[in-house]
């Protein structure tokens, strides 16, 4: 009878044992499995988080639908693979997914020894500090003797070392493990200040119980530029997520939105009837269909439209487009031409 | 003599201070200066402590309202759990196939309610379980019977912590069994190799062998296979607590009498029945306690998968909490799902305890 219960165990088993993927090219074991395998940040809002209904939403999320609509011109075609920050980078080399969404800053160590190749940025981030207003304190540079928040073993406590001993100031870190808990320490009064990646710093700052008392310091300390992520390998792979985050940006550019995108198609502009596919080529170029930019735009949106929906003035986190402005208001949005 | 004198005598009461509640109150609570003293230093504390808190779990709390409610309120805010059950119990699930895992739960409970009476443990029970476990893996899994497919990454939640726990008990109790007969077996290639295998395992801590399985053990596979997320936490979970129970079990083999296994000899058994009819039932009988101690804390430690982004039920919940919406309100969602965690692991120790009556465990024989 134990034995007859060992099959069944083992039956019941075998069930999730995932079939075997084919082998080499990412592209074609893609295309051969119908969704794209998206890893993303198990519970970041904003940028990757499921809702109440168990639907993923965020930016980095919305870049990887981009790619499934890139790639069979479908948004919903993905699947997403919540990962911790020690897990992604294994993940994608094990090959577990096939494109990491997950905030990862592209650093030269990560592109080189870590065998990654990071894709055009998503978000340009970077570290600063939020303080309590009662501190009258209106520079990073008079935090001489503060004590600070921070979470341990990230780069984040790192950079605030670095950034304290070049300034000759001296700090005391009070690190604790999660953020929720950091955070009511640091409401709590238990710090002077809290430092952390700025797009978290605000929305931190937005469920403070009384958000005019605290502030974000002005200075920058580190650069984050958070790129989605491909394996070494696949050339053509890396083109195609490479160009849909740059669609999006190109799209906004050119002023064409998901709702404006099928009037579009009859506009006179060259560029946007290469970008659009209504002139032949770019498609063919990266192995898709010639609809690829088209179908980003319809199903996800222009790159404006995506930072609205998911961390824009509107949201919670109320973000500013800061760096994240297009090119032509200011910031280090810019996409190479289509063609 | 007259018989309402006797019945005068026999209501000649004790006097009032030594009976009722004022009697039990100085005969417990007031008999001796020291006594006194930690009495009144007590309910001092129980006056400072309780209300409060009484006042923070109902009066001043919010039930069912949006979490603007909860920013304005002193009291608790059970908004957060009323708000965002669904995702707190069943996560990523999709939203309109929630009935599913639902159903199976019930089952599920049905089920252990049914096996409760050890008269009807006999053959039927376990082809009553082999249906009821294919329904559950059917209602969760779906493709057939035109139920839609859900993807097994999609699991999570209070299925996915009962799915951990629950095959992890199942399959880590008769591997422990083999492993502690192992260790106590004669043959010296099986013993070491018992041996290294449990002493392996109980030296290193669940943690690291769910890092290993999740981050390491994809690293050494070929190219292009991948195996399960769920699979993999759930095997580093039951490799983890068979080790330990096989040392239970141990414990019990050897307090059964040499004089039992030459009996079991003495009569012709061979070495699986004289364990199987003989040694094993009350060997088994008598370590019934540390056993469901094991079980307990393995229960609680599958919430460890934390680490390596499964969405259990303290995931989901943490999840709930990192939206700016709610992230204010972790002590209500942890008290939450600690009342959860309680109420499976007081039911099962409870049930040790009517077991070990049944079987009468705590007699010497």
């Amino acid at each position: 009878m134990k034995r007859i219960g060992l099959c069944v165990a083992a039956l019941a088993l075998s069930a999730f044992l995932a079939m075997p993927a084919v082998a080499g090219e990412t592209f074609d074991a893609v295309k051969a499995k119908g969704f794209v395998q998206v890893g993303v940040n198990q519970g970041l809002f904003g940028f990757g988080m499921a809702d109440d209904k168990g639907t993923w939403r965020g930016l980095d999320v919305d870049t990887g639908r981009a790619v499934a609509a890139a790639v069979f011109g479908d948004a919903s075609k993905v699947k997403f693979t919540p990962l911790t920050a020690v897990q992604r980078f294994t993940a994608l080399q094990s090959g577990e997914i096939d494109v990491l969404c997950r905030n990862a800053t592209r650093t030269l160590s990560r592109e080189t020894s870590l065998g990654l190749n990071f894709c055009q940025t998503n978000y340009y981030d970077g570290q600063g500090f939020l303080i309590t207003k009662k501190l009258g304190v209106n520079s990073a540079k008079e935090l001489d003797g503060a004590t600070v928040c921070v979470l341990p073993g990230t780069t984040t406590e790192l950079n605030a070392a670095d950034y304290f001993r070049s300034n000759g100031m001296k700090w005391k870190p009070v690190v604790i493990e999660s953020t929720p808990e950091l955070n009511k320490a640091f409401f709590a009064g238990r710090c002077d200040s809290l430092t952390s990646d700025i797009s978290q710093l605000a929305g931190i700052r937005a469920v403070a119980p009384n958000p005019d008392d605290y502030m974000i310091l002005p200075e920058v300390i580190s650069k984050e530029p958070l790129s989605p992520a491909v394996r070494h390998g696949d050339d053509q792979w890396m083109d195609i997520v490479d160009f849909s985050v740059l669609a999006m940006i190109n799209a906004e550019e050119l002023g064409i939105t998901s709702e404006n995108v099928d009037e579009m198609l009859k506009s006179k502009d060259p560029k946007i009837q290469r970008f659009l596919g209504v002139t032949e080529g770019n498609g063919k170029a990266l192995g898709l269909d010639e609809k690829w930019a088209y179908n980003i735009v319809k199903q996800v949106g222009n790159y404006g439209e995506v930072f609205e929906r998911n961390v824009g003035a509107d949201t919670p986190l109320g973000l500013e487009r800061g760096l994240n402005a297009l090119w032509t208001d200011g910031g280090l949005m810019y996409a190479p031409p289509f063609k | 003599m007259d018989e309402r004198d006797v019945a005068d005598m026999d209501e000649i009461k004790p006097p009032k201070s030594q009976t009722g509640i004022i009697g039990w109150i100085r005969q417990n609570l007031f008999n001796g200066t020291f006594n006194s003293i930690l009495t009144v230093i007590t309910l001092f504390f129980l006056w400072k402590t309780v209300p409060p808190l009484i006042r923070w779990f109902f009066i001043d709390s919010v039930w069912t309202t949006g979490s603007e409610a909860c920013y304005t309120a002193d009291g608790a805010c059970w908004s957060v759990i009323s708000n965002n059950i669904r995702f707190i119990l069943f996560g990523l699930y999709p939203h309109d196939l929630q009935w599913r895992p639902l159903i199976a739960i019930a089952l599920l409970v049905a089920l252990l309610a049914y096996s409760r009476d050890r008269r009807r443990w006999r053959r039927s029970l376990f082809y009553i379980w082999a249906t009821g476990l294919f329904v559950m893996g059917l209602l969760m899994k779906g493709g057939l019977f035109g139920l839609e497919n859900v993807d097994t990454t999609r699991w999570s939640g209070l299925p996915l912590t009962l799915l951990l726990s629950i095959f992890g008990m199942v399959a880590a109790y008769p591997l422990g069994v083999l492993l502690a007969l192992g260790r106590r077996s004669r043959m010296p290639a099986i013993k070491s190799l018992c041996v290294v295998y449990i002493e392996m395992i109980r030296g290193v801590p669940l943690i690291s062998l769910l890092f290993m399985s999740s981050i390491m053990f994809p690293l050494f596979l070929p190219e292009g296979l991948t195996i399960n997320k769920i699979l993999r936490a759930q095997i580093a979970i039951i490799l983890f607590t068979a080790a330990y129970i096989a040392e239970v079990v141990r414990g019990g083999l050897q307090a059964i009498p040499r004089g039992q296994y030459e009996a079991a000899e003495s009569l012709g058994l061979n070495f699986p029945q004289k364990m199987r009819l003989i040694v094993l039932p009350q060997a088994l009988k008598i370590v019934i306690p540390p056993t469901v101690g094991i079980l307990v804390s393995a229960f609680k430690d599958t919430s460890l998968v934390v680490i390596i982004a499964l969405y259990d039920l303290l995931k989901t919940t943490q999840s709930v909490l990192s939206n700016p919406k709610w992230m204010g309100f972790s002590s209500e969602a942890y008290i939450f799902i600690a009342f959860i965690y309680f109420i499976c692991c007081f039911s099962m120790s409870n049930y040790s305890r009517k077991l070990e009556r049944e079987l009468g465990a705590g007699e010497r024989h």
